[in-house]
């Protein structure tokens, strides 16, 4: 079976700097990868060359189909949805209308349809508030009931995490891209937090690509952990097996000052 | 009452200016309206103040005049005075909304991602060769739409020794219309909603399937239109025009918004009623020289106790 997304010698630089170096990389249906690595690896650029933010060198092939050259927007109608490292919420919104507002892209009522609420308009929006409602209720209590009409900018730190995810989940996502989604969370929230994780995929049948910065939650939610380091794949493989993997013992401990130039001699010292 | 007759006499006559001035308040306050909504709404999605708006107003208003020239002049018009009426407005509105699709693709749409100050100076550069293009092709003189020979005062009503003119109820009624609808847009359609949320995170609308660029190219369509139709409708009621007519209604109208609350679509309705019925007002009862005076003391009031406007929302802290 082909992969769900492939990525074929990607490469990106801005400027002189090298963020991703011919990156070969795949995810299969269902899987739920996580890709960890030191600050600067390239972790939030691999999503944004994904998502289209950039235009990388080299292929990426979503369900067999190629997304280079292709608008953000499109991408996402093409399946694929993610979260932001920092909350990228619309604050004013309420929590209904943040989930709303994923769905829309779905709907066909042209202008005039819409401002007489004619048939099919009205019949949209029934669908959209019944699809908003059931993303929601995946979430339980916390975003439910009197949470609806709240505006997003009340919702706890965790519970902004939990709304951007079902956001990102209504827009009718077959892959999920989550940008750290337990960063700034305490061990108890973490532990829901896989839940959620695991649960989503359940439910929803979605893929999950995933970034963390340690191996953390994932360490035993994920079926493979890919380690990036100064844009290159590191190490790739179950869980179990990475957190033994010398390479990556020193691409982390070698992370504290100059990144990756100082982790690789050390590395080809290993070798 | 003894003496009431003489007494009487004097407070309608009191009463017949301050309605008249009530009249001419409403007027202007609409086409300020009109004007600010486009800068509140292209403010909205790219957090930039299009000083171009003004001069939009201006080309609209030109448009006018040579529709009717080109149905004969305002004393021998070949066509009915309303189809006339309607095709100037619809000529306006689809002329200057593509004129203002055209400089958000090819002036703005290259420095979205540029630092702010650089569309900010691009806007005042527009306004320039806005005006200046508009010098060149057609004179710095003062032309005059010539209304009251096709809708002459005669027709107005008079209830009172209060006269409103048919113009100004045409004024009135369109923009009430369009405010309407434009209100129903947003809040119903796709476009509306999908402008909502470009103005509240751009990025992270475009990641929900969100075509931004259509979008915000709506948006400077809808916006420019209006101040098109209002650029008209000004003609119609005031009669002059020239090439600079743009830049103090512009500046009106950009009050209009901050007062209002730059941004928000009700802030800049109420804002521009605001600044029209002061503007008439200080007019009619101060004086009419300290009328601009006192509209921009207006501003810096507003700035003083409410920054934000009145439908205005203080900024968020992000965390």
């Amino acid at each position: 079976m082909a992969p769900l997304l492939e990525l074929d010698q990607v490469s990106l630089s801005f400027g002189g700097l090298r963020a991703l170096h011919s990156l070969d990389m795949h995810v299969d249906e269902n899987e739920i990868v996580s890709v960890i690595g030191p600050n600067g690896a390239g972790k939030t650029t691999l999503f944004n060359v994904i998502t289209g933010i950039y235009q990388p060198a080299g292929d990426i092939r979503f369900d067999g189909k190629s997304l280079i050259g292709r608008s953000p927007h499109r991408i996402t109608g093409m399946g694929v949805a993610r979260t932001f490292q920092s909350l990228r919420l619309f604050l004013n919104m309420t929590v209904k209308e943040n989930v709303k507002a994923a769905t829309y892209g779905g709907t066909r009522a042209t202008p005039i349809e819409s401002m007489l609420r004619l048939p099919r308009a009205r019949r949209e929006e029934r669908e959209v508030e019944a699809r908003a409602e059931d993303v929601l209720g995946f979430f339980g209590q916390r975003l439910q009931g009197y949470r609806f009409d709240q505006p997003a900018y009340v919702l706890s730190y965790a519970n902004r995490r939990r709304l951007e995810i079902a956001r990102a989940m209504a827009t009718g996502a077959r892959m999920l891209l989550l940008d750290e989604p337990a960063a700034g969370m305490n061990p108890p929230e973490k532990l829901a937090l896989r839940e959620l994780i695991r649960g989503l995929r359940e439910r929803f049948d979605v893929t999950i690509l995933l970034i963390e910065h340690h191996m953390d939650v994932e360490s035993e939610l994920c079926d493979i952990v890919t380690v990036l380091d100064n844009g290159k794949v590191i190490a790739e493989g179950k869980p179990a097996e990475i957190s033994r993997d010398p390479k990556v013992i020193v691409a982390y401990l070698g992370s504290g000052g100059g990144a990756g130039e100082a982790a690789e001699p050390l590395l080809a010292g290993l070798e | 009452m003894g003496g009431g007759g003489a007494f009487s006499v004097a407070c309608t006559a009191q009463m017949q200016i301050f309605i008249q001035t009530l009249v001419t308040g409403i007027v202007t306050g609409c086409l300020y309206a009109l004007i600010a909504l486009g800068y509140s709404m292209v403010y909205g999605v790219l957090k930039l103040l299009n000083f171009a708006h003004g001069d939009l107003y201006m080309v609209g208003a030109f448009i006018g005049y040579f529709a009717i020239q080109w149905f004969g002049g305002a004393t021998a018009l070949i066509i009915p005075v309303p189809l006339l009426i309607i095709f100037m407005m619809v000529v306006a509105g689809l002329g200057v909304g593509a004129l203002g699709v055209a400089i958000e693709r090819f002036a703005y749409r290259p420095l979205r991602n540029a630092p702010r100050i650089a569309p900010l100076i691009t806007a005042l550069g527009i306004s320039f060769i806005l005006e200046d293009s508009v010098l060149l092709l057609f004179g710095g003189f003062t032309r005059n739409y010539n209304a009251p020979a096709f809708l002459p005062f005669r027709q107005s009503i008079h209830i009172d020794g209060v006269n409103i003119w048919s113009v100004q109820i045409i004024v009135v009624v369109v923009s009430v219309v369009m405010m309407f609808g434009l209100r129903e847009l947003v809040n119903r359609t796709l476009f509306g909603k999908s402008m909502r949320a470009v103005a509240s995170d751009r990025e992270a609308a475009e990641m929900l399937g969100v075509n931004v660029d259509r979008t915000i190219a709506m948006t400077f369509f809808i916006g420019s239109a209006m101040a098109g139709v209002a650029g008209v409708m000004s003609g119609l009621a005031f009669g002059q025009i020239s090439n600079i007519i743009g830049f103090l209604a512009g500046l009106k109208a950009f009050t209009a918004a901050v007062v209002g609350g730059i941004g928000s679509i009700p802030g800049a309705m109420i804002g521009g009623l605001v600044i029209g019925l002061c503007e008439s007002f200080s007019s009619s009862y101060i004086s009419s020289q300290y009328s601009d005076l006192i509209v921009f003391a207006l501003l810096i009031a507003t700035m003083l106790v409410r920054p934000q406007g009145v439908f205005g929302q203080p900024p968020l802290q992000k965390v």
